[in-house]
């Protein structure tokens, strides 16, 4: 790269070939400041903008109004609490099935390619229409409780009941794990297969049992890839919504108290036309990923820094 | 431990990577196995080590049958061309690894790690992790790792291979060095014949999976069994001069004269052949039984390399450099009586 770009320097340029890579540029950098810098500059405005009305796009003076009132909505928090136990519970749990699952198509056998694209399939399906399927599975008289009913266990309310807050959000955890774990898996995969399989031959000649060799071996060896897959799927977690949209037919779970983040953004904007709130809300969830994010991105240099010294 | 070695044979569908192998490694031996890429010398150390199974014949480890036997129970030691230290672990824990997996005490591990990383000179890099190390100390750290676990058997994958010249030379002693050390019996596999002739006990010759020649490293220089062991072993590369014989005597192709030596009684008449001879084995003689036609002359200080004609081939020959030769002048030469060989122009086959 370093040579490259010495080499180029030596070149005579004219005023055109120096602007020409721009030019090929600018209908993306067009792109992202259209829809994604100006929405969220004006995200940030907006959220400390008192009284915003969106009729006449006029405010009565700026302040942290909205963010007092979003902390003080009991409603925001049960929203916090839930997108904190979504993303606790589904974070370890699909690294773990990924890790197994990534390790048992690693293997080379038999029909492992059918088992890929079986196990790749939520990837290029659309979340809200399986979602409706899952809705149908989670029914009472579902598939999932006529199964449970072959191991003696009686029907559970899923997706409705008055005391169903609990399976509610394993409903939730459930259909949010199996969205995740294809591209959790294509991740750990390709991880894996970067790993020099002369280690596994080293190990196995110096007698390591297979389960030895996961983890001194393979896991360390993964970590950078992990850390990526924990760090991109806690940002997704933070997001959920179109996981829980269909599942109860567009209401935040049966009982109206499964909000997570996002849907109380929405609900805030849609609902109450509450447009200050939402922007809070937005951005207060962003400060929760950024904080997550760097946590996690500390741990690893502490890691890596252990490992070094 | 000896290792035999019989009726080895490895097939890849319908490639025949290594045919018919029979073979006796000695207790306390370093064998070489020899032979150009792609000549089965890699397959048969992964059937040593238990990382490839044997299409047909067995191995015995003394008299055990291993054939069979995953390389987990085998209790070898192997040192891979690109070492495969695990990146992550420290020097230490590499080569503690092979006694981690068997359980012993983490104490008498450090001690025995530290013990074999003094025997190969590594004891002030433990705490070091591969990526910080030079591709000699790696490759002493991937010998250290093989030899802890007090193995039956040594196996060497072209470890020298990854490594620069003066780092190569310095490493093979230090291989030999430490074998005769530890006197275990070791296989290295390597296509360089220098490194062979210098390292080894025996060499097996190797080409297309076939056994060429199973000698003393001296043995195979001179008196190698066919073309191909006198062509692979030597530098610069024997000289051969095609020919026929007749009444007799040698008539290089092209050429007028007729070459008679000793060497040539009861030879087949009218049998095309090659006469072979190796570059130091010319000397300039007033009344010698060769005319050549001196061509080119590099000096290379105590003696000169004369590049040679006998009718249409061209040869090298190391002569003393107080001869004095003259490009384009004819030169009388005899020959030596080691270094001299007959082999067939077709079959390479030895016929003196």
């Amino acid at each position: 790269m370093k040579k490259d770009s010495a080499e180029k320097d030596l070149l005579y340029r004219s005023k055109f070939e120096i602007i020409e890579p721009y030019l090929y540029l600018l209908p993306f950098f067009l792109g992202v400041a259209v829809f994604t810098l100006y929405p969220v500059i004006n995200v940030v405005l907006m959220s400390f903008q008192e009284d915003y009305s969106m009729l006449t796009r006029s405010f009565s003076g700026w302040g942290i109004g909205n963010y007092v009132k979003t902390l003080n909505d009991p409603n925001f928090w049960q929203a916090i609490r839930n997108t904190l136990h979504y993303v606790l519970l589904v974070v370890p749990i699909s690294l773990v099935l990924s890790l197994i699952i990534a390790n048992l198509l690693n293997q080379k056998l038999k029909g492992s390619a059918v088992y890929q694209s079986i196990f790749f399939l939520p990837m290029v399906t659309s979340v809200t229409a399986v979602g409706l399927a899952w809705k149908f599975m989670f029914n009472n008289r579902g598939v999932i409780n006529y199964l449970l009913g072959f191991l003696g266990m009686k029907a559970i309310p899923w997706l409705r009941s008055a005391q169903g807050g609990a399976y509610n959000m394993t409903a939730l955890v459930v259909f949010g794990i199996w969205n995740i774990l294809p591209f959790t898996i294509i991740l750990l995969l390709s991880g894996l297969q970067n790993i020099d399989p002369q280690y596994r031959i080293a190990a196995k000649v110096d007698a390591a049992t297979n389960l030895r060799i996961f983890f001194r071996i393979t896991v360390p060896l993964l970590a950078p890839t992990i850390f990526l897959v924990c760090i991109v799927n806690t940002i997704s977690c933070f997001k959920v919504f179109s996981e829980l949209y269909p599942l109860f037919g567009g209401n935040p779970g049966s009982m109206g108290n499964l909000y997570t983040v996002v849907y109380y953004i929405r609900t805030s904007m849609m609902q109450y036309q509450d447009y200050g709130v939402a922007s809070a809300a937005a951005l207060i969830l962003f400060l929760f990923i950024f904080v997550f994010t760097m946590a996690q991105t500390g741990i690893r240099k502490i890691t890596e820094r252990r490992k070094v010294s | 431990m000896h290792v035999t070695l019989d009726h080895i044979t490895k097939k890849f569908d319908d490639f025949t990577a290594v045919q018919d192998f029979s073979a006796r490694l000695e207790d306390g031996e370093l064998i070489c196995l020899l032979g150009p890429s792609g000549c089965g010398k890699s397959t048969l150390l992964n059937m040593l080590s238990g990382i490839i199974p044997p299409s047909g014949g067995h191995i015995y480890f003394d008299e055990d049958d291993v054939t069979m036997m995953p390389p987990e129970k085998r209790g070898v030691g192997l040192v891979f061309q690109n070492y495969a230290l695990y990146p992550h672990l420290t020097v230490l824990d590499n080569i503690c690894f092979p006694l981690e997996t068997q359980h012993v005490p983490k104490k008498e591990r450090v001690e025995q790690a530290q013990e074999i990383a003094k025997l190969v000179h590594v004891d002030t890099l433990l705490k070091r992790r591969p990526g910080e190390l030079s591709g000699g100390q790696q490759q002493r750290v991937a010998i250290a790792r093989a030899l802890i676990k007090n193995p039956r058997l040594l196996l060497l994958d072209e470890p020298l291979s990854n490594l620069d010249a003066r780092l190569r030379l310095e490493m093979r002693e230090e291989i030999r060095r430490i074998q005769q050390r530890t006197k275990v019996t070791s296989v290295f596999v390597t296509h360089d014949q220098e490194e062979a002739l210098a390292i080894s006990d025996r060499i097996i010759l190797m080409k297309s999976g076939v056994v060429q020649q199973n000698d003393l490293p001296q043995r195979l220089y001179d008196s190698p069994a066919n073309q191909f062991v006198a062509n692979f072993l030597g530098n610069p590369p024997i000289n051969n001069i095609p020919g026929v014989i007749r009444n007799g005597g040698f008539h290089a192709q092209g050429a007028d004269s007729e070459i008679r030596l000793p060497l040539f009684e009861g030879l087949p008449e009218g049998r095309p052949v090659h006469l072979s001879i190796r570059a130091e084995a010319f000397s300039v003689e007033k009344d010698g039984p060769i005319e050549a036609q001196v061509e080119r002359v590099y000096t290379m200080g105590k003696e000169e390399m004369a590049c040679l004609r006998i009718g249409a081939t061209e040869f090298r020959a190391y002569i003393d450099s107080e001869v004095g030769l003259t490009p384009g002048r004819n030169v009388q030469l005899n020959v030596r009586k080691r270094g001299v060989f007959v082999f067939d122009l077709e079959s390479g086959e030895k016929l003196a």
